[in-house]
């Protein structure tokens, strides 16, 4: 059942006996592959992870109405072995984090710590190998239930709108939105505005309008003009993922529900996704 | 109002925001004929800050004709518009100061790179025209210098530190950290450096004086003169009057008013004594003089109250619109002297309630001098009379 297997592993010491007890082995070169990703999605303690023959997606959800997801495909990873078709567990983020970074988690080049995390199966812990320099740590984190994952039925077939934009120029306008702020208005457009984020704060509005022929926007699909609002609150976390996105598809549903499809390039310029998904802060009457 | 900025100058604004914005909470904006004012005052009205940019700063300057516009906002949400200083370098191309009268609202908006418009309405206050009252110059002592020099200097003292001693002499310069009371002195690190005329590109003394004021309106304005390259010009005479810093060129004037600490004589011969390099003592004409004091002398109605009782400095701030800039009253050396002479050693001084430390600079809109004056009784009113008649007519 072996997916991947390579023999040049830092981590390769462990017999092939007992690796077959595991039932989830991945490992990673470099470790900060992992750590950057989910830095960007924990905004809550509990995560879920959820991997298959594809690799392993990681969910974070708030107050059952923002969703965050990462993915990591098998082919980032060096080594990602499976042996059922779905293995999930759940475990607290910031401890996960905190050994991924056990080293100091140095970004000197030349200087990385190497991961081999495996997972027994149902009640076990997640064992994380981790090595830098010839020392080597190993974790061993308790996993919990994990719980069912709120499905947003999000799908591409009723997305009205949607933009691609270069992350640069909504880093931007993220980093200086007003936070007095309670919602982000998000209007997109066939006609103008186009596309516009809007903040209604102490002193005042303001609106950042991105034509449709602007250079920064990659496509542009938007086919009924939608007003809907977000939760300040509820957007924040994303700016983490938006820092490390070079891409980012802004969808918009039929509900009002958002998409935020952020692609991240990591140290390897392999690419992976994290995805958003919140719901309106209130029913617009768009009809 | 419709004023349009683009390029280079609309970071000069941004500039000019970000450091009023350490003066005070509130930005008074008020369009006139010979350009857009900018102006902030501390809450102690202490500090007042103002920068004038003239039409010709704009690419487009036009102001409502019919009537006189002027507001005021809170500084942080015009220093949002302006947030992020790098990026607006390489991004804003242009900038729109409009007016919209309906909704009351002023509107920014900014045109950037990659067609990205944004725009901020922000609610304004109506206010008063908030306008100082100084004349620098008739400052005796004048000096000009590029921001380095004064960048270099104040960069030795800790960011925790509030005032700085300026004494001159006539071809030196010594800027000093300010200890509070003499048993601070005793333990505190003494930082002093010393600045040599022919650093400066202009240095006139008419009096050798010394002048304590806050360091951090100094920053804020170094920070606005280092990244425009102006010189800073400073202009001062007495302990007690306020000293004023200034950045000028061709379409912008940017100008700090700071209320300069009224000397304790104790304090000072202390210092001399202690520090033979120090300039001879500044004359002590005013080292008595603010508001308190001369209120509290009267309502107590002490007998003869030493001439150090006139109002002491000129008021600042007005809250009239009245755009002369009446002179910093100075009494002349001499005439300071008779004074002392004729007052001797008046044990009256010791009556009196300690000196607050940046009082009464900017009362003008707050204490109006006159109705004050005609409640009390005609004795006082004789004796301030006599004693600073130039103080009591400009009013």
């Amino acid at each position: 059942m072996c997916l991947h297997f390579s023999t040049t592993m830092p981590l390769s010491t462990q017999s092939q006996a007992q690796d077959e007890q595991y039932v989830l082995v991945a490992s990673l070169d470099n470790a900060r592959n992992l750590s950057n990703i989910l830095k960007a999605i924990s905004f809550k303690d509990h995560a879920i992870f959820s991997a298959t023959t594809n690799g392993l997606k990681v969910t974070v959800e708030d107050s059952k109405c923002l969703q965050a997801n990462a993915f990591i495909q098998a082919e980032i990873f060096q080594e990602f072995t499976i042996r059922e078709d779905l293995v999930g567990f759940q475990v607290t983020l910031t401890v996960l984090l905190d050994c991924l970074n056990i080293f100091g988690g140095s970004t000197a080049p030349g200087v990385s710590t190497a991961l081999r995390m495996c997972y027994r199966g149902y009640g076990y812990p997640l064992t994380l190998f981790l090595e830098e320099g010839g020392v080597v740590t190993v974790c061993k984190i308790k996993t919990q239930e994990p719980e069912e994952p709120i499905d947003f039925e999000f799908c591409s077939s009723n997305v009205t709108n949607k933009v691609i934009l270069q992350s640069e120029s909504l880093k931007e306008a993220f980093s200086e939105l007003d936070m007095t702020s309670e919602v982000l208005q998000i209007t997109m457009s066939p006609s103008q505005p186009y596309f516009r984020l809007s903040t209604f704060g102490n002193s005042g509005n303001a609106h950042y309008d991105y034509p449709k022929d602007s250079d920064m926007m990659e496509l542009f699909r938007c086919t009924k003009t939608q007003i809907n609002r977000y939760k300040m609150s509820l957007l924040k976390p994303t700016t983490k993922a938006l820092a490390l996105s070079c891409k980012v598809s802004v969808r918009i549903d039929n509900r009002g529900i958002l998409s935020l499809q952020y692609m991240v390039r990591n140290d390897d310029g392999q690419i992976c996704f994290v995805e958003y998904y919140c719901c309106p802060d209130e029913e617009t009457d768009d009809e | 109002m419709d004023c349009v900025v683009t390029g280079g100058n609309v970071k000069v604004l941004a500039k000019a925001v970000h450091s009023l914005s350490r003066i005070g909470d509130d930005l008074y904006v008020e369009p006139q004929k010979d350009g857009l004012a900018l102006r902030s005052v501390n809450s102690s009205r202490s500090a007042y800050a103002c920068f004038l940019f003239a039409p010709l700063f704009f690419s487009r300057y036009t102001i409502p004709s019919s009537y006189a516009f002027r507001c005021k906002m809170a500084i942080k949400s015009v220093q949002a518009v302006f947030r992020s200083l790098v990026s607006l370098e390489k991004t804003v191309e242009k900038c729109r100061i409009e007016l919209d009268d309906q909704k009351n609202r002023l509107t920014f908006t900014l045109h950037c790179k990659h067609g990205l418009l944004k725009t901020h309405n922000l609610s304004f206050q109506d206010s008063e025209s908030l306008q100082a009252v100084f004349d620098k110059d008739s400052c005796g002592n004048v000096f000009r210098a590029q921001p380095r020099l004064l960048v270099d200097t104040v960069v030795h003292f800790p960011p925790s530190l509030e005032e700085v001693t300026v004494s001159v002499s006539d071809d030196r310069m010594w800027v000093r950290n300010h200890v509070e009371d003499e048993a601070e002195q005793s333990k505190a690190m003494l930082t002093e450096l010393c600045l040599a005329a022919d650093e400066f590109d202009h240095f006139a003394v008419q009096a050798q004086n010394r002048i304590t004021f806050c360091l951090k309106e100094l920053r804020s304005l170094l920070v606005f003169a280092e990244s425009t390259g102006l010189p800073i010009s400073m202009y001062f005479d007495e302990p007690g009057s306020p000293v004023v810093l200034s950045v000028t060129d061709s379409v912008l004037e940017g100008n700090f008013v700071l209320a300069t600490l009224s000397d304790d004589p104790n304090h000072c011969k202390d210092n001399n004594r202690r520090t033979c390099t120090q300039p001879p003592p500044p004359p002590d004409d005013f080292m008595n003089d603010d508001m308190d004091s001369y209120l509290i002398a009267m309502d107590t109605s002490i007998a003869p109250v030493p001439s150090t009782t006139g109002p002491s400095t000129s008021p600042l701030v007005a809250s009239t619109c009245s755009k002369q800039p009446a002179a910093v009253s100075h009494r002349s050396r001499k005439r300071n002297e008779e004074e002392k002479g004729k007052e001797g050693d008046r044990t009256a001084d010791l009556n009196r309630p300690p000196d607050k430390k940046f009082c009464s600079l900017f009362f003008g809109s707050v204490l109006p001098p006159s109705p004050q004056m005609s409640t009390q009784p005609i004795t006082h009113q004789n004796v301030l009379a006599s004693d600073s008649e130039d103080d009591t007519c400009m009013e």
